[in-house]
C-alpha cells in the first residue's frame, strides 16, 4: 500500500476528531476525541517513517504516546475533582475559569 | 493480502472513530475507541512498526482505557442531553470537521511529493522498527527527549494526586490529612475548590468543616447551612 493511503486515512481521523471535540459536552469524551486526533498523528508519523525507511519516526510516536498518557492522567484527574465538588461535569455548564 | 488487511482495519478505523464522536452513551464511545485504537494497532503492524503497535495495545488498550471507563464509572457517565444549546453551533463544527478533512487532504495528497505515491524502499532491513533499533536510538539519539519525556510523566503523576486528592474541605470531622501540601498550599489560598465555591454556603468563611454528626454520607451533597460547622481560617 502507498503512503497516500494511510494519511488519508490518518487526515479523515483527525477531522473526526476534531469534530468531536467541538461537539461533546461531557470533558470525559472530549479527552476521547483528543485521544482521536493524537492516534491520528501518529498514524501518519510512523506511515511517513516507513516511507523513509527510517526509524526514527517511531521513536516520535512514543513520544507522542507518552505526552497523551500525561494528558489523559491530568484530565481525568480534572474530572474527577470537578465530580467532588459538585461542579456540573459538562463543559457548556463550566465558567469557573473566566477570569 | 496487504491491501484486504488495509482497508479491514482503516474502515474499521474510521467508522469507529466515528461512533466514538456520535455514540450518545459514554461508555459505548469509550469502547468504540477501543476498537479504533486495536485496528490501528493492526495498521501499524502493516506498516513494520511491530514495537510500536504492541506497545499500542498494550499502553492504550491495556492501561489508558481502563483508566476512561473507571473514571467513566466513577463519574457516572450519563448519556448526553439530545439536542444541546446551540444546534446551529454543532451544524458549524461539522462543517468545519469536514472541511478540515478536504484541507489535509489536499495538503497531503496534492503535494508534488513523488514518494508518497509509492510504499517506500521494497528490501528494509530486519531491524527496523525492532525494539534492540529503538533502544538504541531513545539512548544515543533522542536521549533528552526521552529524559524529558520520563519527566514529564513524573510531573503529570504528581499533578493527578494533586488535583484528584480529597482536600480538606470536603472530610469529616475527625479525617484529617497532614501532608506537604498543607504547608505548601494553606487554606485560603486558591485551591481548585474554593475557586469553584460552589459548595461554600458561606463565601466569607475560609474553610468549610463538615461537622462529625452529620454522617459520612455524601458529604458534599448540599445540605443545610446551619448542619455545618464553619471554621473561620482555623487550621
Amino acid at each position: 500500500m502507498s503512503t497516500g493511503w494511510y494519511l488519508a486515512v490518518s487526515a479523515i481521523v483527525f477531522a473526526i476528531g476534531a469534530g468531536g471535540v467541538t461537539t461533546r459536552r461531557n470533558p470525559l469524551l472530549v479527552l476521547v476525541c483528543l485521544e482521536l486526533m493524537l492516534n491520528a498523528g501518529n498514524l501518519a508519523i510512523v506511515a511517513f517513517a516507513r516511507m523513509h525507511g527510517a526509524t526514527e519516526g517511531h521513536v516520535f510516536a512514543l513520544v507522542v504516546m507518552v505526552v497523551a498518557a500525561a494528558e489523559v492522567v491530568v484530565g481525568l484527574g480534572i474530572v474527577v475533582a470537578l465530580y467532588r465538588n459538585r461542579v456540573a461535569v459538562d463543559v457548556d455548564e463550566l465558567r469557573e475559569l473566566h477570569g | 493480502m496487504d491491501e484486504i488487511l488495509f482497508f479491514v482495519a482503516g474502515i474499521a478505523a474510521i467508522v469507529a472513530a466515528a461512533g466514538t464522536v456520535l455514540l450518545r452513551n459514554p461508555f459505548y464511545a469509550v469502547l468504540s475507541l477501543v476498537v479504533h485504537l486495536l485496528s490501528l494497532s493492526l495498521l501499524f503492524l502493516l506498516l513494520y512498526a511491530q514495537f510500536v503497535a504492541v506497545v499500542q495495545v498494550m499502553v492504550y488498550v491495556g492501561a489508558v482505557m481502563v483508566l476512561y471507563v473507571f473514571v467513566n464509572a466513577y463519574v457516572g457517565g450519563s448519556e448526553e442531553p439530545r439536542g444541546g444549546s446551540a444546534p446551529t453551533l454543532k451544524m458549524f463544527s461539522y462543517a468545519i470537521a469536514v472541511t478540515l478533512a478536504v484541507t489535509i487532504g489536499i495538503a497531503v495528497l496534492g503535494t508534488g511529493l513523488k514518494a508518497i505515491d509509492g510504499a517506500g524502499p521494497e528490501n528494509i532491513p530486519a531491524s527496523f522498527g525492532s525494539p534492540a533499533n529503538i533502544g538504541e536510538l531513545l539512548l544515543t539519539k533522542f536521549l533528552l527527549p526521552f529524559e524529558a519525556a520520563s519527566f514529564l510523566l513524573l510531573v503529570a503523576a504528581i499533578g493527578a494526586v494533586v488535583l484528584a486528592r480529597r482536600r480538606r474541605g470536603v472530610l469529616t470531622g475527625e479525617e484529617r490529612i497532614v501532608s506537604a501540601m498543607d504547608v505548601l498550599a494553606p487554606a485560603g489560598t486558591g485551591s481548585m475548590r474554593e475557586g469553584v465555591g460552589a459548595i461554600n454556603p458561606n463565601p466569607g468563611a475560609r474553610s468549610v468543616r463538615i461537622a462529625p454528626s452529620t454522617g459520612a454520607g455524601a458529604p458534599g451533597e448540599s445540605a443545610d447551612p446551619p448542619a455545618r460547622d464553619t471554621t473561620e481560617g482555623t487550621r
